[in-house]
């Protein structure tokens, strides 16, 4: 009986709780287990030689690697601006710190097809942008930049939205005596603020990064789907579909469920080691 | 002096937290800032400290004016409210911090880690991380670390507020012990008047954001300079017309006063009354063990006052009649404090006895 009902009343009944798990299960068995299985089935239904063929085919591979590409540049440019942006907004106060944080959930709230249009209406050819980038022979819409801004765009708030909690509950304590014992901005930030806030920050760059792979809305408005050169995974595989290659858009599929296995793996780990740290060392 | 404040003021938007706030502290005292919560003695450490800026005013450390130098150049060691030790360094690490970014030598860091280990009682502790630790040990870490670049002025906010009261005192000992010891110029701020009392030579009463007065703690005890000091000191009870009193008529109708414990002695039936012309009748509202005494809550006159009884004594109980003699209290004029004698004391020095 290890730990059954243990957080219910006591003499409480136990279908109610038996109820509940039996419609999770269910409901995850139906949405989230038999499309997966589906997914698998039908990558590998021709043969793995199909399977293979379909995923190292060029343009997969194209596929595979301006995803990586986008994948990486969200990441990397996302934690920047969200340690940033976590940092001041709990660490000063200034004018504008409201409006800020609100900024930062605006990704969240728009749907990612609107965020794709923006960025078609601000540097296409209909905005007054695009005579200078012109000039410049800068082509951002419908080409690899316009790919990586669209995904970042969509994780913005990932990261600092993540962080900022973790910095609001520490305080400033920490570190006021580091200043007053003279250390500078990097000392502080390396060896007391960071060793705080780096599982948050992992947790965070993880389910940023799965979200970017994932994406497809905005960078579906903004790639213009040039074969081998603006599409990522998620559009490659919509065009495979849609020219009844299913075996190979589900070999192509089969490729991001494996990359989300992995991330939510990361993921787990990741969990488990902070809360076994907290639980150690730190309260 | 080796601190010198001289007209500070200091406002949070609408707050003003200092109010031409001045004063001085002599090397090697160890001083207490105390006062009720918001009246400014916090943020005064913290202007010492350069943790916050004084909107005008001048700040002295050895002679120095430091209101434009970095907190970290003012040597001084700062022990936050709640440690604030690095949660993810150990003890050793957490000591060392002030002196690696110093640069110093590892082996230098290393011998005086290992002294102030030596001196806090902590020589087993360096490897733990400060969860592991209990409140008193994490006090005395937090003082190490202080205390490790060498600083000329220790400033302490609430040393002793996180800690239960078990250990408390104890610590507040120690801290003293420890002080004197090392003969470091310190402040602390506290709300607790014992605190204060027990552990500073000197003590700076703020009030909102006025210092009230400085002074060693028998001089504020015995002879406090404004009615907030008065009142806050002891276990003073406030008083709206001391003219009420017997023997105190010939005061002003109307002035304020108050009334310490030590000032009042209570007669309960069967006892030999003193100066019989002068004792009011008072209901016991209150008893309570206080260790050495009982302390009696008292109604006289509508007043409620605090009398200290013996336990030599059989004690009252609650809804008792006693008989109580006022023999001092303070009168408060004009923003002073006076001490007033009953009238009937400085008329006879006998007086008649009887007993009820």
């Amino acid at each position: 009986m290890s730990g059954k009902g243990k957080n219910a009343p006591r003499g409480a009944s136990l279908w109610v709780p038996r109820l509940f798990i039996g419609i999770s299960a269910l409901f995850a068995a139906v949405m989230l287990i038999l499309p997966l299985a589906v997914v698998l089935t039908e990558a590998f239904s021709s043969g793995l030689q199909v399977f293979l063929r379909a995923v190292s085919d060029i343009y997969a591979r194209k596929a595979l690697f301006l995803t990586l590409e986008a994948t990486a540049a969200s990441v990397f440019l996302n934690t920047v601006f969200g340690l940033a942006a976590a940092w001041v907004v709990t660490r000063y106060s200034f004018a504008g710190k409201g409006v800020l944080t609100t900024l930062i959930d605006i990704p969240f709230a728009v749907s990612p097809v609107i965020a794709g249009m923006i960025f078609i209406l601000t540097f296409g050819r209909l905005s007054w942008l695009h005579p200078v980038l012109e000039e410049h022979g800068i082509r951002i819409v419908f080409a690899t930049p316009g790919i990586i801004l669209a995904t970042v765009f969509v994780t913005i708030p990932f990261v600092a939205r993540e962080v900022i909690p973790v910095l609001e509950a520490r305080g400033t304590d920490e570190e006021q005596a580091a200043v007053l014992m003279g250390a500078g901005f990097f000392t502080i930030f390396r060896r007391v603020t960071f060793p705080h806030i780096r599982w948050a920050l992992l947790y965070s760059v993880i389910l940023c990064a799965a979200r970017a792979m994932g994406e497809f809305g905005a960078v579906s408005v903004v790639s213009g789907h040039l074969r081998g050169k603006t599409n990522t995974l998620p559009l490659h595989v919509e065009i495979l579909y849609s020219e009844y290659q299913f075996t190979a858009a589900f070999a192509v599929s089969s490729l991001l469920v494996a990359g989300a296995v992995i991330i939510l793996t990361a993921r787990n780990i990741v969990e488990f080691a902070a809360r076994k740290e907290d639980s150690l060392n730190v309260h | 002096m080796y601190i010198e404040l001289r007209d500070i003021n200091k406002s949070f938007g609408d707050f003003q937290a200092s109010r031409s706030v001045s004063f001085g502290i002599a090397r090697g005292t160890l001083a207490a800032l105390l006062g009720p919560s918001g009246s400014g003695k916090t943020t005064i450490l913290r202007m010492i400290a350069g943790l916050e800026t004084p909107d005008s005013g001048d700040i002295f450390i050895n002679a120095r004016r430091v209101n434009d130098l970095a907190p970290s150049v003012r040597g001084i060691g700062f022990v936050f409210q709640n440690y604030a030790l690095f949660r993810y360094m150990t003890v050793f690490d957490n000591i060392a911090f002030g002196l690696r970014v110093k640069k110093e030598k590892a082996a230098a860091i290393r011998a005086r880690v290992e002294e102030l280990l030596e001196l806090i009682g902590l020589e087993d502790f360096g490897k733990r991380h400060p969860a592991q630790l209990s409140g008193g040990q994490k006090q005395r870490v937090a003082f190490a670390r202080a205390l490790a670049p060498n600083p000329g002025l220790l400033l302490l906010d609430e040393p002793f507020a996180a800690i239960d009261a078990k250990v408390r005192r104890e610590l507040r000992v120690w801290l003293r012990d420890m002080i004197r010891r090392l003969g470091i110029t310190s402040i602390f701020v506290t709300h607790d008047q014992d605190e204060a009392i027990e552990v500073a030579d000197e003590i700076i009463v703020t009030n909102k954001g006025r210092v009230e007065q400085l002074g060693a703690p028998p001089d504020l005890y015995r002879e406090p300079a404004t009615p907030f000091v008065a009142d806050f000191i002891g276990e003073s009870a406030p008083v709206e017309n001391i003219a009420a009193f017997r023997g105190f008529e010939a005061n002003v109708q109307g002035t304020p006063g108050a009334v310490r414990p030590e000032f009042l002695k209570v007669f309960a039936v069967g006892d030999v009354i003193q100066y019989p012309n002068s004792v009011e009748d008072a209901v016991v509202d209150d008893v309570a063990f206080r260790g050495a005494w009982l302390e009696l809550g008292l109604v006289l006159r509508g007043i409620r006052l605090t009398a200290r009884y013996s336990l030599e004594k059989q004690p009252p109980r609650i809804g008792d009649f006693v008989k109580v003699l006022v023999y001092r209290l303070y009168a408060f004029e004009d923003g002073k404090v006076s001490l007033r004698r009953n009238a009937e004391l400085n008329a006879s020095r006998h007086g008649y006895s009887y007993s009820i």
